[in-house]
């Protein structure tokens, strides 16, 4: 079995999980070692001159490519500019290559470039560079897009920064974009349906980082939701984590949706949500920046950084009915596809 | 909400008190499982209350046979095999059909999905794998009569529908049993009314409490269980009202009854379980995948050392079983009750592992 598994890619070899990490850290990374990748992060900090600039890119396969609240033109440029503003950037330039199936409706193209268009006006960088290839029929699914960005820095952000008391502040409500995605996909209807958040970061990261001070850490909640981002800065920064359930917002449908088909909604994907790890002393001034901002309205203190209480670091959840539970890295195959 | 939990905790102490022994309580389905976990229900609970995840995933129950069956269907050229999602990924005696490169598996999220597959593909004989407990039969009995309406010869059912109640007295009939009584499925009780579980209570004394699955419920559901131990008083009671009738979804009954027989087919650790297993009638055995093909059911080992089989009778918790955490775990499940996210195994690895390490 375990010999199958490695002679050939599965789906789970690109879900955000373990088997990802493994692929990473066993074939990737040895091939190309470097200590700027190495370093896994959302933004590789690169010198250009004396300039210090963060460079990253990201691949859009999401299926559907028209979902509420965007479609696969705004992912990809929100992706990008997300990953670059949490790594405490300001984003300046990005590019975009198309990788489109022979047949492709011209209408549905010029629909999602106009939706990639209004998306990097909004998040204020310009897409200065780019590739088109067409494949044949079948080689595949309608579109995919990979785009790149570049940005200067203008903090800077590290779990190495994180301390036991600090707090850990979302802006907004959880699980929107996955189940935005997964009731579609599954003709589950809604009376409103439910809207992706996906959304440019970078307004409301530059606003706290040039506003606030205390910031210790920043990370977009995309694939794996929640509860991989959490997990991940456990681990980095060797600290326990307690989330608070009755904090956690949560639009209803989305949690009705979540209970209906089996999800937590910790693990499930969003498009505009980014996990602050915040100074205990700054918490309440990051908190009034965020609800300010049309990005943050929703935004809430969910829990804090606490001493690992074992070799370990782990992230528990004091959950509503005054229980306690580990909140999981999640295996990261529940959802193919949902970027 | 506080003021009916600590009502509902006030409940469980005396009632574990005035007993002097511990109460085991099954909660025969997953959904209950994996609801217990994620809400943190476990840590409130008086510490003489155990709580047994019972066979209540239907891929766990699914026998190591069939899921050999399936894969054996999988390397037929000339057929689709058209399953559930967890399905694809529980480990037979060569592979999974997760690993099975050449066969065609396609992952539905209905029996309705599986017949447009059929139609899609007239030059291959789709193969349904339909497992599920009375929740998912009706929606098969409803494909199988749409099927023989629009007489689509190439599309069959390989049928692992299984029943509830056989099931919990098989469990009962085992004099090794330590199951004081059931936490028993909202969602299967709407199918078969409350009165379904009159028999158990008449027959083996243990009670049955039909419960949702918010965490409300689901406390409340216990404390009604401690309250019947305690007073020595068995019944049935639903608190999931007006959602569960006591004679349950007479429509949904009836598609069964016209397309299913009941009849004595295998659970993986239960063994063979006296009309526990549902197969379609003769009427429609063209659909029948087992018919079909010739394919006798014959019953499988489990892998060495794997201990779902006892996992799914309350026998044993899932971190008894020597390969929890190391050589099983979701990435690489031995059993099933690793791979279904409503197994106990999985649901124990995803939520409890720490709280296991900490005693």
């Amino acid at each position: 079995m375990d010999e199958e598994r490695d002679k050939r890619i599965l789906l789970a070899h690109g879900g955000g999980g373990r088997l990802m990490g493994s692929l990473i850290a066993t074939k990737i990374l040895p091939r190309f070692a470097n200590a700027t990748l190495g370093q896994l992060a959302d933004a590789a900090a690169v010198k250009v001159g004396d300039t210090s600039v963060l460079f990253t890119t990201d691949s859009f396969v999401v299926k559907p490519l028209f979902f509420h609240g965007g479609d696969i033109g705004k992912l990809a440029v929100c992706g990008t500019v997300n990953d670059l503003a949490v790594a405490g950037a300001r984003p300046v330039a990005l590019s975009l290559a198309l990788i489109i199936e022979e047949g492709f409706e011209m209408a549905l193209l010029e629909k999602i470039l106009d939706s990639a268009a209004e998306a990097a006006r909004e998040a204020g960088v310009e897409i200065v560079a780019g590739d088109t290839k067409v494949v044949e029929r079948g080689a595949a699914d309608g579109i995919f897009i990979n785009t790149a960005g570049i940005g200067t820095r203008i903090a800077d952000l590290s779990m190495k920064h994180i301390e036991a008391g600090d707090a850990i502040i979302i802006n907004g409500a959880i699980g929107d974009h996955g189940m935005a995605i997964m009731s579609q996909r599954k003709g589950i209807e809604f009376d409103s349906p439910i809207q992706s958040d996906c959304a440019a970061l970078s307004p409301l990261t530059c606003a706290i980082l040039e506003g606030t001070d205390g910031v210790r850490f920043m990370r977009d909640a995309t694939r794996g939701g929640v509860a991989a981002v959490l997990n991940e800065i456990a681990a980095g920064a060797r600290h326990d984590i307690e989330l608070v359930e009755t904090q956690l917002p949560v639009n209803a449908a989305v949690q009705a949706a979540a209970d209906m088909l089996g999800f937590d909604v910790l693990d499930i994907a969003n498009e505009g949500k980014v996990i602050i790890v915040v100074s205990q002393a700054s918490a309440a001034a990051v908190l009034e920046t965020c609800r300010a901002h049309a990005l943050g309205r929703q935004a809430a203190v969910i829990g804090r950084v606490l001493e690992a209480a074992d070799d370990e670091a782990i992230v528990e959840m004091a959950t509503v009915i005054g229980g306690r539970r580990v909140v999981q890295m999640p295996y990261g195959r529940e959802l193919p596809r949902i970027c | 909400m506080l003021n009916r939990i600590m009502k509902a905790q006030r409940l469980m102490d005396a009632a574990c008190l005035r007993l002097g022994r511990p109460i085991n309580v099954m909660e025969v389905c997953g959904t209950h499982t994996v609801s217990i976990f994620r809400n943190g229900i476990r840590p409130t609970l008086p510490e003489g209350l155990k709580l047994l995840s019972g066979p209540g995933c239907p891929v766990c129950v699914t026998d190591q046979g069939f899921i050999d069956v399936v894969l054996e269907l999988a390397e037929r050229e000339d057929c689709i095999i058209a399953t559930y999602g967890d399905m694809v990924r529980v480990p037979g005696k060569s592979g999974s059909l997760e690993t099975k490169h050449e066969a065609d598996v396609r992952v539905v999220l209905s029996s309705e999905d599986a017949m447009t597959l059929a139609e899609r593909h007239p030059d291959k004989t789709v193969v349904f794998v339909a497992v599920g407990f009375e929740t998912t039969t009706p929606a098969t009995a409803v494909a199988v009569g749409e099927a023989a309406k629009r007489d689509l010869k190439n599309f069959c059912v390989l049928s692992g529908h299984k029943l509830v109640i056989p099931a919990m007295r098989a469990l009962l009939s085992d004099k090794n049993n330590q199951i004081d009584a059931f936490l028993c499925p909202g969602h299967v009780s709407v199918i078969i009314g409350s009165d379904a579980y009159i028999p158990i209570v008449e027959e083996f004394g243990r009670p049955c409490v039909v419960a949702g699955f918010e965490p409300m419920q689901v406390i409340e559901g216990i404390a009604e269980i401690c309250r019947q131990v305690a007073n020595d008083a068995p019944e049935v009671v639903s608190i999931y009202e007006g959602v569960v009738s006591r004679e349950g979804n007479k429509t949904a009954q009836a598609l069964m009854d016209t397309y299913f027989e009941p009849y004595d087919g295998f659970w993986r650790g239960l063994g063979r379980i006296p009309g526990g297993t549902l197969r379609l009638k003769e009427a429609y055995e063209q659909f029948d995948a087992m018919r079909r093909f010739g394919i006798e059911e014959i019953p499988a080992e489990e892998p060495q050392g794997c201990r779902c089989g006892e996992v799914l009778c309350g026998l044993a918790q899932p971190m008894e079983c020597g390969m929890f955490e190391t050589r099983c775990t979701p990435d690489t499940p031995v059993g099933p009750c690793m791979v279904s996210s409503e197994g106990a195994c999985a649901a124990w690895y995803k939520y409890g592992r720490r709280r296991r390490r900490n005693g």
